[in-house]
Order: C-alpha cells, then sequence, then structure tokens
C-alpha cells in the first residue's frame, strides 16, 4: 500500500482540456471519492493514474517514486471498470487467480487457494466459484471482477463507478464491504462515482472536480457543510441545496448574491409565508415544494404534516451559506 | 380523462400465471403506480390494460366501458414505453405530429397542438431540429409530447425513466408529476423503483409474483405494511426484521426479543409462533440506558443523518440517527423502538398481523 501524490497534472484531448493543473494527494490506507458530474476529468484521472493515459503536464508519483516512465504493469495498481471484463472461456475461480499467477507475481498454489477463498466469502460468489464466468448474472460478474482486483495486495486500487450496474439492494450491500474490505487491509483507494451516497457513505475523503480543476478536498462533512462554493454545494445533500437571492430575509453579508439553503436547514415557525406547491411523502421524511415570492424552494417537514397544496407556511433560514455573484462561497 | 377499473383480472401464460386475479381502481385524474420487482406482473398488468395483452379472464373498465376484449386502437390511451421509439428519419416537430397526421386531422389544427403539447414539455426550440442528436432527457419529452398531443383519457408508462442516469431520473421524476399536475389526465405508471413510487405517486399497487400484496396511498403502505415483503421493499435502508418466537394475545402492548420487552401498537388477534417484530430505522434510537444490546457494525454518514448497522441477538438491523451522535464501529450500545410505530409478521406466512396501527388500513 502506498500514497499517491499528483502535482500539476493537465490533460488535453485536442481541443478539450480534461483535467487543468490537479494536484491531489491519496495518503496511505486512506479512501479517497473523486465526484464530479460527466467530463469532469474523474475518468481522465484515474486513466492518467493507472498508465493508460499520459498527462501533458505535471508529476504522478506512487508511493514516493514518480511513476510518468513506468509502464501500467510497472506501477502495481489493481484496476476496477465500470464495464466488467472477464476472461469468458475461465471459471470464476480461474478469473480470480489469474492476477495472483502472472509471472511478476508468482504466488504459490496454497496461498493463491486461501486468497480465492477470503475474497469470494466476502462478494457473496463462493457457491459460484466453478461456474463459467459467462454464466453469471450482471451483477455477480461484477462482484468477481471487484474480486480480481482484492485478491492482489497492489499498490493501489483504482476503481471507476464499480457499483454503478448493480441493483440498489446489492449496491447498498456492497458499500458497507467494500469499505470494510479496505479498511481492514488499510489499502489505499482512489475510487470514481457520481452517486453521492456512495461518496459520503465511502469515502474518508472526497475531491470534487468542476470543468478538470480540483475546487475542494476535504472530509465528506467538510465538504457537506463547509463547501467553497455554489457548485461544491450542490454536489451533495438529497434533495438538493436550496440556491435563492440573499435579499430574501435580512441579515445577509455585504457582497452575497445568493444564500444557500439546505432543505433540513429551513425554520417552519417563523419568516416571510410560502405557498405549499406539493407535498411529497416518501415515508420516513416528507418534502415540502414550496414557492416564494415566485422562487421555487424544497424543505423537509415531519413525515406525518398536515400540510397540503395551497397552504401557506413561514420560511426562514438556518444555518445559511452565502455565496457571491459568481458562486464562491464568502460567509 | 377517466376512472379505471380493475376487476378480477387474471392472465396465463400458458402454465405460467403472470397475474393472478387483481383488483384494482384508478381515480380520475390520479397518478397511480404499479410497483414491485423483475417478473411480478406489473408490465403485463399495463399491458393488458392498453390492449396489448388480453386477460385469461376478468373486466377491465376504462371510464365505465368494458374494453378488456377491445383492441388497443379503440381505448383512447397513449402508451409511453421504456426505450422511446422515435421515427430516426422525421424531426421533433414531425414525430410529435405523427399520431395526429395519422388519424387525418387538418394541418392547422396539428400545428397548434403540436405548439401546445411542446410549450408544455418546454421544448419548443427543438421543434425543427433531428432527433438524431437530441439528449436523452430531450428523446424522452418528445415521447411524451407524442403521447400528449392525443389527448387521450389516460396515460400508459411503462418505466419511462428507466434508461437515464441517476441525477437526471431523479429531475425527469420532478418534471413528469409537475406536468401530471398541469393536465390532470388520469396515469398508469410502472416502475420497480420505490422510491419513484414514493415520490410521484398518489396511490401504489405493491405487485410480486403476479399477486397483489397492497394497494394504497405511499404513506399509508409505508407505515402500515400488509407483508414481509411490502415492509422490505419499501424504504430505503428496508424496515428491520427482528426473528423470534412467542405467544400474543389481543391487547398485547409489548413482545418479548428474548427478556426485554419491545413495543407494539395493541394487537388485534391472537398468535402463536415464529414472529418477525418489523421496525423502520429511524424509529430506532441510540440510548445507554436501553436493556436491548447491539454492536456497532458499521456507520454510513448521510449528512444531516447516519445509518448504523449493527448485530442484535435477532439479526442484523439499521438505525438512522443524527449524524452528530456519536456511533464508534466495536462499541456496544443500547437500543429502543419507537413502540407506536412497529408491526407484527407471521414468519410463515409474511403477513402483517392487524394492529391498534394498522386496522384502519388491512382487511381481512
Amino acid at each position: 500500500m502506498a500514497e499517491i501524490q499528483l502535482t500539476g497534472v493537465g490533460k488535453a484531448f485536442g481541443e478539450t482540456a480534461a483535467l487543468d493543473d490537479v494536484s491531489l494527494t491519496v495518503p496511505d490506507g486512506a479512501f479517497v471519492v473523486l465526484l464530479g458530474p460527466t467530463g469532469a476529468g474523474k475518468t481522465t484521472t484515474l486513466r492518467l493514474i493507472a498508465g493508460l493515459e499520459r498527462p501533458d503536464a505535471g508529476d504522478i508519483r506512487i508511493g514516493g517514486r514518480s511513476v510518468l516512465h513506468d509502464t501500467p504493469a510497472q506501477r502495481d495498481v489493481a484496476m476496477v471498470f465500470q464495464q466488467y471484463s472477464l476472461y469468458p472461456h475461465m471459471t470464476v475461480r480461474e478469473n480470480l487467480a489469474f492476477p495472483l499467477r502472472s509471472p511478476i507475481l508468482r504466488t504459490p498454489e496454497d496461498r493463491i487457494a486461501r486468497k480465492i477463498g477470503e475474497v469470494a466469502e466476502v462478494l457473496r460468489i463462493a457457491h459460484k466459484l466453478d461456474n463459467k464466468a459467462t454464466a453469471l448474472s450482471g451483477g455477480e460478474m461484477q462482484r468477481v471482477s471487484i474480486g480480481r482486483a482484492l485478491v492482489r495486495d497492489p499498490a493501489a486500487h483504482l476503481m471507476d463507478e464499480p457499483l454503478s450496474s448493480l441493483d440498489a439492494k446489492l449496491r447498498a450491500e456492497l458499500r458497507i464491504e467494500l469499505k470494510r474490505i479496505q479498511a481492514s487491509l488499510g489499502a489505499t483507494m482512489l475510487y470514481v462515482t457520481h452517486d453521492q451516497v456512495e461518496a459520503m457513505t465511502m469515502a474518508t475523503h472526497v475531491g470534487v472536480l468542476d470543468h478538470g480543476r480540483l475546487v475542494q478536498f476535504g472530509t465528506p462533512r467538510q465538504i457537506y457543510e463547509d463547501p467553497v462554493s455554489l457548485y461544491v454545494a450542490g454536489r451533495l445533500g438529497l434533495p438538493r441545496i436550496n440556491a435563492l437571492p440573499a435579499g430574501l430575509w435580512a441579515g445577509a453579508p455585504a457582497g452575497a448574491a445568493t444564500i444557500g439553503l439546505r432543505p433540513e436547514h429551513v425554520a417552519h415557525d417563523h419568516g416571510p409565508p410560502a405557498q405549499v406547491v406539493r407535498v411529497e411523502r416518501l415515508g420516513d421524511q416528507t418534502r415540502l415544494h414550496l414557492a416564494l415570492e415566485g422562487h421555487a424552494l424544497v424543505t423537509l417537514a415531519d413525515p406525518h404534516t398536515a400540510l397540503a397544496p395551497g397552504d401557506a407556511v413561514p420560511v426562514a433560514p438556518r444555518n445559511p451559506l452565502y455565496f457571491d455573484a459568481a458562486g464562491a462561497r464568502i460567509a | 380523462m377517466a376512472e379505471i377499473v380493475i376487476r378480477n383480472v387474471r392472465k396465463e401464460f400458458g402454465e405460467f400465471t403472470a397475474v393472478q386475479s387483481s383488483s384494482f381502481k384508478v381515480e380520475d385524474g390520479e397518478f397511480f403506480m404499479l410497483l414491485g420487482p423483475s417478473g411480478c406482473g406489473k408490465t403485463t398488468t399495463l399491458r393488458m390494460i392498453a390492449g396489448l395483452e388480453l386477460p385469461t379472464s376478468g373486466e377491465i373498465l376504462i371510464g365505465g366501458e368494458d374494453v378488456a376484449r377491445k383492441p388497443a386502437s379503440q381505448r383512447d390511451i397513449a402508451f409511453v414505453f421504456q426505450m422511446f421509439a422515435l421515427y430516426p428519419h422525421l424531426n421533433v416537430r414531425k414525430n410529435i405530429a405523427y399520431p395526429l397526421v395519422s388519424q387525418g386531422m387538418g394541418r392547422a389544427q396539428v400545428r397548434e397542438k403540436v405548439e401546445e403539447a411542446a410549450r408544455i414539455l418546454g421544448i419548443e426550440d427543438i421543434l425543427d431540429r433531428p432527433v438524431g442528436g437530441l439528449s436523452g432527457g430531450d428523446r424522452q419529452r418528445v415521447a411524451l409530447g407524442r403521447a400528449i398531443v392525443r389527448d387521450p383519457a389516460c396515460f400508459l408508462m411503462d418505466e419511462p425513466l428507466g434508461a437515464l442516469d441517476a441525477e437526471f431520473r431523479e429531475r425527469m421524476a420532478e418534471e413528469l408529476r409537475a406536468l401530471h399536475d398541469r393536465m390532470g389526465a388520469t396515469t398508469i405508471y410502472v416502475t420497480h423503483d420505490q422510491l419513484e413510487a414514493m415520490q410521484m405517486g398518489d396511490k401504489i399497487v405493491v405487485m410480486n409474483h403476479g399477486v397483489i400484496e397492497q394497494f394504497g396511498v405511499p404513506q399509508d403502505i409505508y407505515d402500515k405494511p400488509a407483508s414481509l415483503f411490502v415492509a422490505e421493499f419499501i424504504g430505503s435502508p428496508p424496515m428491520n426484521f427482528l426473528r423470534f418466537h412467542g405467544a400474543l394475545a389481543p391487547g398485547a402492548t409489548e413482545a418479548l426479543l428474548g427478556h426485554v420487552p419491545a413495543g407494539l401498537p395493541a394487537l388485534r388477534e391472537a398468535f402463536e409462533g415464529d414472529l418477525v417484530y418489523g421496525v423502520r430505522p429511524e424509529h430506532v434510537r441510540l440510548s445507554d440506558a436501553a436493556p436491548y444490546r447491539g454492536e456497532v457494525l458499521a456507520t454510513e454518514y448521510l449528512g444531516t443523518t447516519q445509518v448504523v448497522t449493527l448485530a442484535t441477538p435477532n439479526g442484523e438491523i439499521k438505525a438512522r440517527i443524527p449524524a452528530d451522535q456519536p456511533a464508534r464501529t466495536g462499541e456496544t450500545v443500547g437500543l429502543d423502538f419507537d413502540g407506536r410505530t412497529t408491526t407484527l409478521f407471521d414468519a410463515q406466512s409474511g403477513r402483517a398481523l392487524r394492529s391498534a396501527l394498522n386496522e384502519g388500513v388491512l382487511h381481512g
């Protein structure tokens, strides 16, 4: 296991800058999640570290050593792709053993058997070990491809949306499993997703990318509670943070253009009245869709609230975040 | 616009029964969800309402008229599929106009109708574009436009958001629901996504193996599940199940988990045997004083709340608690259940036992 360090990394594809001056340290044993919409540069970052692309500028170090001139194999990283790629003519067991049998590693057979047993247990595919890889469901194939990374003991794991093709229930289970495995192995993990629940629940650190730039790096709690911009604030939190004109309530600091209010940070006991447009009952929580002086906002109410469309309800900010006209956080 | 009544409808494909005798009623103007896992019969039910399948037996009434034996073209419904099939060689305007043109409607009226539909959907600016270069969301809007222009008695939708990615699905779901609120057309919507169903539906039918497990408003289905299946299918994380063996008399307000009493809404029937104590994650509290103990296995930070996974003598459970309340992996904590909200199930049949909480909602 090792630290990964990016310094001033840039990468362009033709006219498009995919990454722009990205500096980032993935500490040894950390679980770092890169978060951002499609095209933000998440996957490019992984591919640069894995050696599948070459950077135009900057340096990439793994375990303190620059790897710019290493082949992907020499970099000793294990990558899991969104689309599982298994050897179709091999059984699950042979697929899992494959990386361990590589001539560089030369693992003894009893150790291979033990490793496979452990990983198969954790990923709940032990009963499928002797099946052909093609005789599995999509979810099972993806678990095998995660397993193929876990049997090794690489300097770092790189994972590109490995859970996105699984159903919700399995995804929730594997979130906990992956986190537990990573913590118990002390593995260094760099993980790409655009699922914010995965980012919040698994990460020790979250890096938020916007058009190829790293705009914030911190713990999930820092990103959620103390975002540097409206863009970052909008990446975490469901329902999404409300962005409203700062002047709707008194007390905005000088220069504030936008007030950012998370749905759970709206008080309903005082303040100007808003109209209830729709009441959305999700069971454990009820969302109120409101209109306040022509602006839409979403807040949370008691699950069994009696409010109905057309009712008026007072709204006032609690723990507001303020942003300037360019979206930068000012208070 | 119309009310839709399904009465004792059954569908067999050879040996296989896709839909067991089903009955439910969709009120005029309702947004109605058919929810269940794949293979539960929800799409077959929708296709029978559309006229794409004939029921083996039973009645389907649209606006009071039995249409079960009528062809699809005479049912005055519009179907939106998961894979929005647009005509690739026609532009947006011609795609939306197609059903009207094929009905032989006059050109001026077609133009007016198409523009009205485009305005409702906010796609006026792309009317003259080819459909080839459109984003997934715009393609879905065009498919909706083609359904809207016909002004049908009802809309039938088969996982229309299934092909979209998570972030965009959330937005489209809101858009669809807002569209429904503006138009007020009766809509039946098939999905396997419980959140989508809760979020958009006025009423939900939960199906499993061709059987209707429960029918009602979303909050009732969440609070008062009729079966273990519904309790587990609805909610994220789902309801916790603590398995135990016991004998309970009508009026009981406690169940014994090991030796610790756990609260219940007053029971309305007697039961002896294998039971399941069902409690939602947000109704589990961590409290040092509570005698029922669990070991923290994992915590998941979610912003304002966190989900804590615990090992208990009756199995693994999850609690949703405030994010600022300390919970460390490995420590043993006391657990308190909000007894007024819990449901007891017969472990064998999966049926919810009747109680003061659910007696108004459950039948039979």
